[in-house]
């Protein structure tokens, strides 16, 4: 047990130590500059991937809707900022607290009733708030969009790389907080067995809806730190497509656990942009690997590594002595 | 008065699609327990197979429309068996994922090869007077191909053993299999009867519109909006649903606002599942 | 003796068919209720009636004195009722020492603010988690099985899991369905005999069970029931040889 926390702990220190140091290098060349800007939105995405891996994995409900929150949290900050004249930094956390709240709106009806209504109405949702956002130019800015002014001291890029990656660290310190938790266990409970947790006092809609409020309120972040990166939001922010691709990363990466939808979202964001040339056929492999992923799997990439060693372990209590009688 | 009537056949008309398409979803969702998101994406296929081979190979539009539907059927199964089948009795979280991989490949693909709108030319090109008012006869098609469809089904459910069997699993899928119903070969037939309704649907529809690799998108919205206010699982619910739903977005448009008409559908769900979760027609709550 | 749990004129149906029919009966505090009747007869519902998971069409259910009826199943466990299933639910792919923690949930308040920041309230329900969690494994005998998946132990600690799982909340009342369903003669006394520590420990005990070797030397009363219908109530022995009871059971009670 101890072992494997350190090399947990050394294997994230050594990840953070390497984001941190990179912009030193890829700051020489211009290629390198181009990379850190991708590797921004990456880190941006790993936050949404994040959030979503909070009600998707830990909870167990499929949320449909993350690039429509994103997409609210985008907008919100532009607009807070722009229109409104609202300080940025205040505006920040008024973005996350706003879109948590729309969240909170969406889950009160679709978490009343067991069974796939919290999927349909999330999917709906994006579809719904995307054609606003296309069709209601007044507030989506249009084909141009909605600009935002940052504050001075983000106007560099090397400031907003370290900007989102300070975001990425603080959102996966509080996954990580509240999933260690014992209203992470209940989270886990309610995918794991939602009778058995209404019969042990924890009300599945009170956690469904607590849960996905939270991821909510990490959507709006990544929103907000989108906005901030690109420095104008279009329609195209709130698409259910990014719902996809967010969904994705957090497969791909691994359900349930703190890395995997890191790694998912920047490992796959990275090769997206390399492989660009490819065009739309690049979605069609994603969509394609998704299936994979899920039939043979589910638990992704971090997650098999884990469930490997778990499976080692139960092998080795399995040969002790103990169990032998009681099997 | 007449302009009134008009709106109501237009809503009827948008009605019989939404209830082919909600048919087959309620179908799917009865029998199997997934929520097919991918059934759009179906329709979006037939649209273009139309396109294919109305405009690309000349071939009549009637003789099309099987060709479509038995293209589509085949397609269906093969969604089932390759998607759907493997992943059965694990949690329906991940049916939700795997259509989401589904329907992300298709219109990817189908927007990689042409993403531009298409158009197919509509096979009788006139207009009918009802009441005053012109009406496109291609409507009147829809919305009798839509009751030819209905009877069909209806048919085919209480008089053949096959039917009468998916109408069994429909209600009690444990019992079904104890009573040695062959549940891959219903879940197969199932997915072959829905994405041919989802054929028919597009065929119809096609000429109405441009083909895009996003139509199936809003339509899918609200085939599952229908399904919910019918109760998931309902047929009856579908039908009733889907000519509710058509009827209400055509008057919506003419008397409230044509650029929100996609909103009324997304305000009708979150009201339905508010006040009655299970659905108008729905019964028992899926678990 | 006080009475603690009173089911009074409990109906509940599906359909046409009526699952429990005006069935009334009471559990004295600190006693052991033994709930038999044939496979169908209505014992599984009537346990989902008094969780909370079904709402009766008809009648009440008191918990000291405390009208709970119609009340959902978390609410109910809050109040002091603890519950197993048939199927024995677990959380499988939990290990076992999270599947307790969970139990104990209800009687903690640390809410999400308080878990983010570490607050001191939350530390302090952390560790008295931990104690309670030791406290379970010692009393149901888990411990050798503490960071195992609740999936992957042998069937009767499963069992014995389950129970601990209810007793995390230090309910009052405590529903065992079935406790000793599909597991040896031998397993079964392993259990039996961790029930009676759950009555010393000041618990009161209803169970449902199908071996009625094992309910005759363990419970204080017996409810029986037939097709939904209460047919016969009162010390065991008395009620096995109730005419009623003997011809429900072809006289396998007697045996």
């Amino acid at each position: 047990m101890k072992g494997k926390l350190n090399l947990n702990f050394l294997f994230a220190l050594a990840l953070l130590a390497t984001a941190a140091v990179l912009p030193l290098f890829l700051q020489r060349t211009s290629g390198g500059k181009y990379n850190m800007i991708v590797l921004t939105y990456a880190m941006i995405w790993a936050v949404a991937a994040s959030s979503l891996n909070l009600v998707l994995g830990y909870t167990g409900q499929a949320c449909l809707a993350h690039g429509a929150f994103v997409g609210i949290g985008a907008y919100s900050i532009a607009i807070m900022v722009e229109r409104v004249g609202i300080n940025y930094w205040l505006a920040l956390p008024l973005t996350c607290l706003l879109t948590a709240f729309v969240g909170f709106l969406i889950g009160l009806p679709s978490f009343r009733t067991r069974g796939p209504y919290f999927a349909i109405v999330t999917l709906c949702f994006n579809v719904i708030v995307y054609a606003t956002f296309e069709n209601w130019t007044w507030l989506s800015g249009g084909y141009a969009g909605q600009p935002i002014t940052l504050p001075a001291a983000l106007s560099g890029r090397l400031a907003r790389y370290y900007f989102v990656l300070a975001f990425l660290v603080i959102t996966l310190l509080v996954v990580r907080q509240i999933v260690k938790s014992i209203v992470g266990a209940s989270f886990l409970s309610i995918l794991s067995n939602e009778g058995l947790s209404e019969a042990v006092g924890i009300s599945a809609f009170r956690y469904k809806l607590l849960s996905f409020t939270v991821s909510c309120f990490f959507a709006g972040l990544a929103g907000a730190l989108f906005a901030t990166a690109s420095g104008r939001v279009d329609s195209s922010i709130t698409s259910y497509l990014h719902s996809f691709y967010v969904l994705i990363y957090v497969l791909i990466g691994g359900v349930a656990t703190l890395a995997g939808p890191v790694l998912g979202a920047v490992g796959l964001y990275f090769l997206l942009d390399r492989i660009k040339g490819l065009g739309e056929f690049r979605y069609v492999g994603f969509g394609v690997l998704l299936i994979l992923i899920i039939v043979f799997f589910p638990r992704g990439l971090v997650g098999g590594l884990n469930q490997l060693r778990d499976w080692a372990r139960e092998r080795r209590s399995a040969r002790s002595p103990g169990e032998e009688v009681a099997g | 008065m007449s302009f009134f009537v008009n709106q109501v056949i237009i809503g009827i008309q948008l009605g019989s699609q939404y209830m082919m398409m909600a048919l087959g979803l309620t179908l799917i969702f009865g029998i199997l327990d997934i929520s097919h998101f991918a059934h759009g994406h179906i329709y979006m296929v037939g649209a273009y197979l139309l396109y294919i081979f109305s405009v690309l190979l000349g071939i009549n539009y009637w003789l099309a429309l099987p060709l479509c539907m038995a293209a589509l059927a085949l397609a269906g199964v093969l969604v089932e068996r390759l998607v759907y089948r493997p992943l059965r009795g694990t949690p329906s979280i991940n049916t939700f994922i795997a259509a989401i991989g589904l329907l992300l490949a298709i219109e990817t693909l189908v927007r990689g090869i042409k993403k531009d709108a298409v158009r197919v030319p509509v096979p009788v090109d006139r207009s009918v007077s009802v009441l005053g008012m012109s009406l496109e006869v291609q409507r009147i098609i829809v919305i009798l191909g839509a009751l030819v469809i209905l009877l069909l089904l209806q048919w085919f459910i209480q008089r053949t053993r096959l039917g009468i069997a998916i109408e069994a699993m429909a209600q009690d899928r444990e019992g079904a299999s104890l009573v040695g119903i062959n549940v891959n070969r219903i879940s197969a037939l199932t997915f072959a009867i829905a994405s041919a309704l989802a054929g028919v649907a597009a065929v119809l529809m096609a000429p109405l519109g441009s083909i895009t690799p996003e139509m199936g998108n809003l339509l899918i919205l609200k085939a599952f909006v229908i399904v919910v206010i019918g109760g998931l699982g309902s047929i009856k619910g579908a039908i009733a649903g889907g000519y509710i739903l058509g009827i209400i977005e055509a008057l919506g448009v003419a008397y409230i606002s044509s650029t929100y008409k996609d909103v009324f559908a997304f305000a009708l769900l979150i009201i339905i599942l508010a006040v009655k979760p299970t659905g108008l027609f729905g019964e028992r709550t899926a678990s | 003796m006080s009475v603690i749990l009173e089911v009074d004129g409990v109906t509940k149906r599906f359909g046409g068919l009526v699952a429990v029919n005006k069935v009334d009966f009471t559990v004295e505090e600190g006693s052991i209720l033994g709930l038999i009747g044939p496979n169908g007869a209505g014992k599984s519902t009537l346990f989902n009636l008094i969780g909370g998971a079904y709402r009766p069409d008809e009648g009440r259910i008191r918990l000291d004195g405390k009208d709970i009826t119609g009340w959902p199943p978390h609410r109910v466990a809050r109040e002091g009722i603890g519950r197993t299933f048939q199927t024995t639910a677990l959380f499988q792919e939990l290990p076992v020492y999270l599947n307790l923690a969970i139990g104990y949930r209800m009687k903690t308040r640390s809410h999400i603010l308080d878990v983010i920041f570490r607050t001191p309230r939350a530390r302090r329900e952390q560790k008295e988690i931990t104690q309670r969690v030791m406290e379970v494994l010692a009393f149901t005998g888990l411990a050798e099985y503490f960071d195992r998946l609740a999936g992957s132990i042998p069937q009767e600690a499963q069992k014995r899991l389950a129970i601990g799982i209810a007793l995390m909340g230090r309910p009052r009342l405590l529903l065992l369905d079935e406790p000793t369903g599909g597991v040896g003669p031998e397993e079964t006394g392993r259990i039996i005999d961790l029930i009676r520590k759950v009555r010393e420990a000041g618990i009161t005990v209803c169970v449902i069970e199908h071996k009625m070797k094992m309910v005759m030397g363990l419970v204080d009363r017996l409810v029986v029931l037939n097709f939904g219908v209460k047919i016969a109530e009162g010390p065991p022995q008395e009620v096995c040889s109730d005419p009623a009871v003997i011809e429900a059971y072809l006289g396998e009670c007697i045996a």
